[in-house]
Order: C-alpha cells, then structure tokens, then sequence
C-alpha cells in the first residue's frame, strides 16, 4: 500500500519548502499590517503605502505584508514589527504619519515606538503581552488563532505553521474514524441551531443517492456580523482543509462556498486560495498522489438574508428563488439537486482541523459537556472594545463585556445585550452571570445564533430597540408562509405606533399573542426566531413600554415623536449662539434676557444645536413627553 | 398504492397508504382539515397557508397535515386546544389582508374561506387585527377572467395551474407583505400572453381569480 506513506512525504516535502520561504522574510525586519475589511475600513491600505514610500525613502530593507484582522478591530489599522533584538511588537491605531514614523525610529535608531505599542507579542521583559490583559487571559483562540499573523494570500504561511497536517492524517484513516471522531468531539453547527456535525456527516455518508455534495454556508447576512468574514479574509485555507477532511468523511467530491457578493475581498482570498491549494496538490484530483479527488467551487450569493437559510441557499444555488421550503427532507438526505448534502457554516468546518490534529478529548476539554468549544462573537454597540473574540464556551456575558469587551463605552449605563443576530434576544443586567453556550442562551430567551452581540447603554430605548430588529426581519421576511408574512408585519405596525405614542394598553397582550403564534406557525426559522426580540424585551422592560403607553414618554429619550428639545434658561450663556447658527431651520431665537429658546413648532429634531451647545454650558437637553417643555416653561417664566 | 397501514384519527381507526400525506388520508375519511396551499397531484406541498395544523402523538408541536406521510400506528388529532388556537390566528392573520366582501364575491358560496370558517367557527372578519389592505387595483383585462390581487391568500394554486395548462404566465413576484401573483414583467393579465383557459380561475379556492360572468 505505497499510497498509504505517500500523503506524508509529499506533504513533508511541501512543509520543509514552505518553512524555508516563510524564513527568509525574518531575515529583514518584518512588518505586518492588518487588511482586512475592517482594516482597510480604517485606512490600512494607504498605511501599507505610506510604510512602503518610507522604506523607499530611508533606503531600508524590510518586508511588509498584508495580513488579515486580529480581532482588535476598535484599534484599525493595526501594524506589527518584527525586528531583531526586540520582541514582535503590535501598534493600535496607525496612521500614515504614526505608520512612518515608528518604521522611521525602530528601524534606524531602534527606538521601538512604546507610546504607540499595543502589546508585545511574545513574552518579555519590557512590555506586556496579551496574556497580561483580562481580554488574553479570557480569550482561547482555536478558529481565530492565526488570523491576523499569517498572510492568506500565501498557502505556504499556513502550511509552514502546520496547516494541511490534519488533511495528511485522514487521508490515512477510514472516513468512517473522521465521522467518529467529529461525534466524539461534541462539535455543533456554528451557523446558529448548533445541530450535532458529526451527526449530520453520518447522516449523509448513509444517505443513498450520489454524487453527495457539501456547502459551506458563508451567507453571513445579519447585520453587523462579521465572523465568517474575516475567517475567510484572514485564514481561508482553515476552511478549506476542513471541507476537504468532511468530503473524504462524507465521501463527496464536490464542495461549493456559498458566500454573499457583498464580500469581495472575501471573495477574492478565497478564490486565491482554492487556486493555490489546486497547485500544490492539496484539492483537486488525487489530493497528495492518494485516489481521494475533491474540488471546491465558489458560488456568489446575490444577498436576501432568507438564502443563509439552507434549503432557500439550495433553492438559489439550483436557480430557483431563494425561498425555504419545508423540512423533511433535511439536506443531508436530499439537499442539492435532490442528492444528499452536508450544509455547514465557515466556522463549523474551520473547527475540523484543529480537531483532528489535537484529537476529540482536547475539543471536549474546552467550554462544556454539551457545548464543546469556543464562541466565536463580533462585539458591537456600546462597548469599549469592538471587535472579534473567541471564547469558551461557558464564559459568561458579564466575563464577555466587561473583561473582554473593556465594558461600556463613554462611562453610561449598561442597558441590555442583544445577542443572536436580529432574531437574538435582550437581556438585562440580571442576566449578565447566564454563560454563553447554545442551551443557555435559548433558555434565557435569546439565542447564539451565528454570533451576534450588540451592547445597549441607558440611552438605547428598548421598545425602538425592539421595532429596529423586528423591521429587519420582516422586510427579510421571503413571505411565503401565513404566520410570518402577515403576523411580523403586524406586530411591527403595533411597535411603531408604541414608538409615535400611539400605543393602546392592550397592545401588548396582543403583541404577545402575535408573537407566540408566529414562532409556532412558522415555516422556517426566519419566522420561528423574529418575534424573540419583542418577547424578551417585554419580558425584561415591560416598564419602558408602559411609559411609551400610558404616559406618551420615552425613558431613555430616543424616540423622537416623544421627545422634545428644550434649552435650560439658567445654563444657557446667552451670548455665544452657538446653537443658533446650527439649526437648520432656525428655530432657535433670543428672548429679551438674550437667553435662547427653541420654537417648538418649527424644530424637526435634529439634535444639532445639543451637539452644538459647548460642554462647559451644557444647556440643551431632551425632554419626554414633549408637554414637559411647557410645563418647564411656565415654572421658569420662559417668555 | 402501497402498503396499507392502520391509523388513527381523532379516535377513529383508519386504513390508509403509507407514505400518502395525512391531509388526503383524512379528507378520503370525511375529517375536515382547514387546507389552502396543498394540493392532492402535486410532488410537493409549499406548506404555506399553515391552516392545516394537526397535532401528532410524540411530536412537541403542530405538524401541517399537508407535510405529514402516513405510516403504520400514526395517532392524530385534528382537534386540540393548541391545534384550533393556531389554526384561529392563521385565519385571522389571512383575513386580516383580505377584501372581505362575500355578497358581491363570485366565490361566494363555494368559497374555501367560508368553509373554513363554518367548519371551525371563527369569524370571518378579523377580530383583533385591523385590515391591511394593499389597495391594488383588479385586473379584468384578459377576455373571461377577474384577478382581485386584495382577496389573493396566495396559495399559489392558480400558478401550479397556469403551469399544468403548458402556459407559465404566473407567478410569486417580491418579497415579504408585498408578495403577490403576478404576471411576467408585472403586465396586465390582456397583455401576458394568458390563453383565457381560466384553469387559474378553477384552482383558486377564494374569489380571488374568477370567471367574469
Ligand atoms: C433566516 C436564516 C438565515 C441564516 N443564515 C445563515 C448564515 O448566514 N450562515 C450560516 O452558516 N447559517 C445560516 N442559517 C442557518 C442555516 O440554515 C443552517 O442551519 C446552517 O448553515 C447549518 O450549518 P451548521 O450546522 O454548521 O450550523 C440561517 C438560518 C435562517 C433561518
Ligand atoms: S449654545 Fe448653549 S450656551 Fe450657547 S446660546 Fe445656545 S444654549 Fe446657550
Ligand atoms: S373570497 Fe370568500 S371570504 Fe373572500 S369575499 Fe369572496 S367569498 Fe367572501
Ligand atoms: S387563464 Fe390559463 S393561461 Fe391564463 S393565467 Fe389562467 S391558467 Fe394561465
Ligand atoms: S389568486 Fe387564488 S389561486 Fe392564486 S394564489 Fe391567490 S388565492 Fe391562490
Ligand atoms: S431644529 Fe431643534 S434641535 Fe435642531
Ligand atoms: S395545506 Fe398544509 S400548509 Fe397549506
């Protein structure tokens, strides 16, 4: 059986040259720059510019290579330097002028810059690293942990720090002992239901009907989400090793990636990296000499949220209109074409690998008993440090914001977190010691969904909160089945008239009522998870619809129907008319004492002349209901 | 047909084809079940209209009858507190975008809607919801057929119709509340290419597509 070695000394040969090429850019000085989406968001590409000019400029040898995103996405555009003598440093916040002139100092004068150092990569006596941070000491990066480090449009990056060694293994075993090992791991679906994979694999290698296919679901349609994203910017080929081991498990040689058009860059990496890995022999026909064959097509999704739902994303990847059709059949019995499909999210397979390479009982040593792993959030809303963690599972949400996260912007309030994308649910500040796995987070009245997490402070009105995700879903809402059609749309209805003041004490019975029957009429989970927003945010801050209701008032002075903007006559400087000139419709004007006072009927709310108004004066402020200004006004003899 | 297995349904013990979907086993058997969407010669149901709840032994929730295959030992009610209130508020929920107006419907007396309402005692005007009516206008322009889009319960029966007819001139177009039928290219019936076959006008089970008198 010489096929048997073969694998193994092809790959060796292929790591032994990957390792010398990826040596050879640490014999100059090496700067690495963060060009992710999020990073070129920030200006990382002109930053590669400027660092690259400077270098011109000073005569300098040094290496400068795209990376993908660490995660620090709060610190875009990020640099790090490697240059001997000094450990890796990483720098937040660059720009072009900061860019140049850390390159300028560390490399000539090597002064490395510590002002604007972030941390220091490995361990040191000068300057503290990761693990010196609650976010390090929390965070255990499996999925994420090269992303930001090892440039994605070289292969030979990921196989030098190992990458395609976990291929190498099974294509060695039985597919049967991969099935085993994924059901031993514990892993589940990270695309949000958190379905057992090995579960599903075996259900589809026993499926009759062939050829078999498997899609990576790297639709990402909730909004502000970002996980597969980057995966796929920052280490694409993470995916493609998992997909590959799953074809072989699965015995399928045909794998898509169905991503969203709105992702180009994505789009590209990926494209590279199929590409690369067809030429060094590791997808393709005969994977590393073996007769194991498998390829991998990228298919671009035109970007209806619904299509993220599998059997939409089939119907849309056989030319039919994205809409979801019933269950069963479950893909995994007849999926694409009728033929038995594995369906798994970007993070689902980029687990694959490391599990193989450690084994089931590592996997199953992170996070829980029934939630094995990490969770993998983007962080976003009202907290200090945005971006993408991976944690265990287990980790609380309290851990989550305020160790992780650095806890709430601007030194306000915590709110609510809504978590699970927008079909996630609120919770309160007494829910913050719930931990983050899939069982818990459902049991609380949220969800993990794919990842999801924006934090609400004290300005963040619930019930606007409440109509701002459920007027996503129902404009997503494909509109085939009664109960989400018509209920969502109902209920978003009673929600707008609660924001305008328009509510009637028994809405929110009703809004109730709608919502239960259309999680449990619903055809497809679109429908079954919409009103979970609603329901929790009722069930948490029942008294802020109670205000918005039987009062006309807006506790966190957010919807703008009931509020009103009033200057405060005894704060009010009276001669700097700052205000004044920043009312688009001038609705400002001076009364005789010089004192400024808004023309209530003339303000459209634009909150301009609040921004405008200087600190120290502080003099406009937002009243609710809007009938408190005339009540102010007679108190204070305003004229 | 296949094998035959023993049911029940509601109590009764029936004899029915495996794998036959429950909604014709119990309509064969004279158990009225609220049905829109699913029909009988079709490979698949769209399981859209979500009236046809029935409630399954060992099963946690509802299942649509329409989506259930009949196997050996299968126990079901048609009836249960949960089962009506979910039906109920899909009706209502329907309702709620329907131009109610039975006395000069031409589907008035043969209409599914009115059938469901007597057979399960609810109203036909909706009680808690107000109506949301999308204001389209009718379109009468094809020799021999009416289309009221504001009586549509989008079933999608005329479509599956058009199409058996060899002719394809209808279906789904947009998305979420504003999904209606329509034409290719949203062109008046006159103007589709339609046939005046009116098959669309025989499948619709409301008054939303019907013979011009
Ligand atoms: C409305 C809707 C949108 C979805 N969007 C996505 C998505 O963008 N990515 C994803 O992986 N799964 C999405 N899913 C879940 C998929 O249907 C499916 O469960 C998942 O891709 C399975 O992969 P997993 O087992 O690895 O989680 C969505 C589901 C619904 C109902
Ligand atoms: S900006 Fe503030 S302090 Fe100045 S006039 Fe206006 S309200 Fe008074
Ligand atoms: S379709 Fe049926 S319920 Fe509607 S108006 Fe006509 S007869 Fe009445
Ligand atoms: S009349 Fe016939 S051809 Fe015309 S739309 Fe109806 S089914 Fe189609
Ligand atoms: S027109 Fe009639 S048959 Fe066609 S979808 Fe509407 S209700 Fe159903
Ligand atoms: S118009 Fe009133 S705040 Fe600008
Ligand atoms: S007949 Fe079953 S859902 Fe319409």
């Amino acid at each position: 059986m010489a096929s048997n070695t073969q694998p193994a000394v092809v790959y060796a040969a292929l790591k032994e040259q990957a390792v010398q090429n990826r040596d050879k850019l640490f014999e100059k000085p090496l700067i690495m720059i963060g060009a992710a989406t999020c990073g070129r968001a920030a200006g990382a590409l002109k930053l590669v510019e400027e660092i690259k000019n400077e270098l011109n400029r000073l005569q300098l040898e040094a290496n400068v290579v795209e990376v993908g995103c660490m995660g620090h996405c709060y610190a875009e555009p990020i640099m790090v330097i490697y240059n001997e003598g000094f450990p890796p440093m990483a720098y937040g916040n660059v720009n072009e002028g900061v860019g140049a002139r850390i390159v300028r100092d560390y490399l000539t004068d090597g002064d490395p810059g510590y002002e604007f150092a972030l941390v220091a990569l490995e361990p040191n006596d000068f300057f503290p690293t990761f693990s010196d941070f609650p976010r390090g000491v929390h965070e255990n990066k499996i999925v994420l942990d090269q992303c930001g480090f090892i440039d994605p449009q070289n292969i030979e990056h990921y196989i030098a720090t190992g990458g395609y060694s976990a291929l190498v293994k099974v294509l060695e075993a039985d597919p049967g002992e991969i099935i085993e090992t994924v059901k031993a791991s514990g892993l589940r679906g990270r695309g949000g239901a958190g379905f057992p994979t090995g579960l599903k694999w075996e259900t589809c290698r026993n499926a009759g009907g062939s050829p078999k296919y498997l899609i990576c679901n790297a639709d990402e349609g909730d909004p502000g989400a970002f996980m597969d994203r980057t995966i796929l910017e920052s280490t694409p080929h993470s995916l493609l090793e998992g997909m590959t081991i799953a074809g072989r498990a699965v015995g399928s040689e045909k794998g898509y990636i169905y991503i969203r058009a709105e992702y180009p860059l994505a789009v590209e990496r990926i494209t590279q990296a199929v590409q690369q890995a067809r030429e060094k022999g590791l997808l393709g026909e005969n994977i590393l000499g073996t007769d194991f064959s498998f390829n991998i097509e990228i298919f671009q999704g035109s970007g209806a949220f619904v299509c993220g739902e599998e059997t939409a994303l089939l119907a849309s990847m056989e030319g039919r209109a994205g809409i979801p059709t019933h269950k069963p059949p479950f893909p995994a019995d007849a999926g694409l074409w009728g033929k038995p499909t594995v369906i798994n999210n970007v993070k689902s397979f980029s687990y694959v690998p490391h599990i193989m390479n450690n084994g089931a009982d590592w996997f199953k040593s992170i996070g829980t008993e029934k939630n094995p792993g990490t969770a993998i959030f983007a962080l976003a809303g009202k907290i200090e440090n945005t971006g993408l963690v991976e944690v265990p599972m287990s980790t609380t949400l309290n851990e989550l914001i305020f160790e992780v996260g650095g806890g709430i912007a601007g030194g306000k309030q915590f709110k609510a977190v809504q978590i699970g994308g927008p079909s996630g649910g609120c919770m309160p500040e007494s829910a913050l010691e719930t931990p983050i796995d899939f069982d818990s987070l459902t049991e609380a009245g949220a969800m993990m969904g794919s990842g999801g997490m924006v934090v609400l402070d004290e300005d963040d009105c619930m019930v606007e909160i409440a109509r701002y995700f459920l007027d996503f879903t129902q404009k997503e809402s494909c509109g085939k089945c009664t109960f989400c059609r018509l209920g969502t749309k109902h209920m978003l209805d009673i929600l707008e008239r609660i924001t305008k003041g328009q509510g009637r004490p028994e809405d929110i019975d009703l809004l109730m009522e709608l919502a239960a029957r259309v999680k449990e009429g619903s055809l497809c989970n679109l429908g079954k998870t919409a009103p979970n927003p609603v329901l929790s945010t009722i069930r948490h801050f029942r008294d802020e619809y109670d205000a918005h209701i039987n009062e006309g008032r807006c506790p966190s002075l957010m919807c703008k129907d009931l509020i009103a903007y009033y200057i405060l006559p005894d704060k009010c400087e009276r001669s700097c008319d700052a205000c004044v000139g920043s009312c688009p419709v001038e609705a400002i004007f001076s009364n005789e004492d010089r004192i400024k006072v808004i023309d209530q009927e003339k303000c459209v709310k634009c909150d301009s002349c609040k921004v405008a108004c200087p600190p120290q004066y502080a003099a406009v402020v937002k009243l609710s209901p809007p009938s408190e200004v005339a009540a102010r006004e007679q108190g204070e003899g305003v004229k | 047909m296949g094998k035959q297995v023993t049911i029940t349904v509601d109590g009764k013990t029936i004899s029915a084809g495996e794998g036959e979907m429950l909604l014709w086993t119990a309509l064969d058997n004279d158990i009225y079940i609220p049905h829109l969407c699913s029909e009988r010669n079709e490979k698949e149901t769209p399981a859209s209209c979500r009236l046809c709840f029935v409630e399954v032994a060992g099963r946690p929730a509802p299942v649509p009858a329409c989506t259930l295959s009949v196997s050996e030992g299968l126990v079901v009610k048609t009836r249960s507190e949960r089962v009506d209130a979910l039906v109920a508020a899909g009706f209502e929920l329907l309702m709620s975008n329907h131009r109610l107006d039975c006395k000069n419907c031409p589907a008035n007396g043969k209409c599914e809607l009115q059938r469901i309402a007597k057979a399960r005692k609810l109203r036909l005007k909706p009680k808690n919801l107000p109506i949301l009516d999308k204001g389209l206008p009718v379109d009468d322009s094809a020799p021999g057929i009416v289309y009221d889009p504001n009586k549509c319960v989008l079933c999608g029966r005329c479509i599956r119709a058009c199409r058996r007819s060899g002719n394809s001139i209808l279906g789904f177009t947009s998305r979420g509340f504003e999904r209606v039928v329509a034409t290719f290219g949203d062109l008046p019936l006159g103007e589709s290419g339609c046939q005046g076959c009116s098959d669309c006008a025989e499948a619709c089970p409301v008054g939303a597509l019907s013979k011009q008198a």
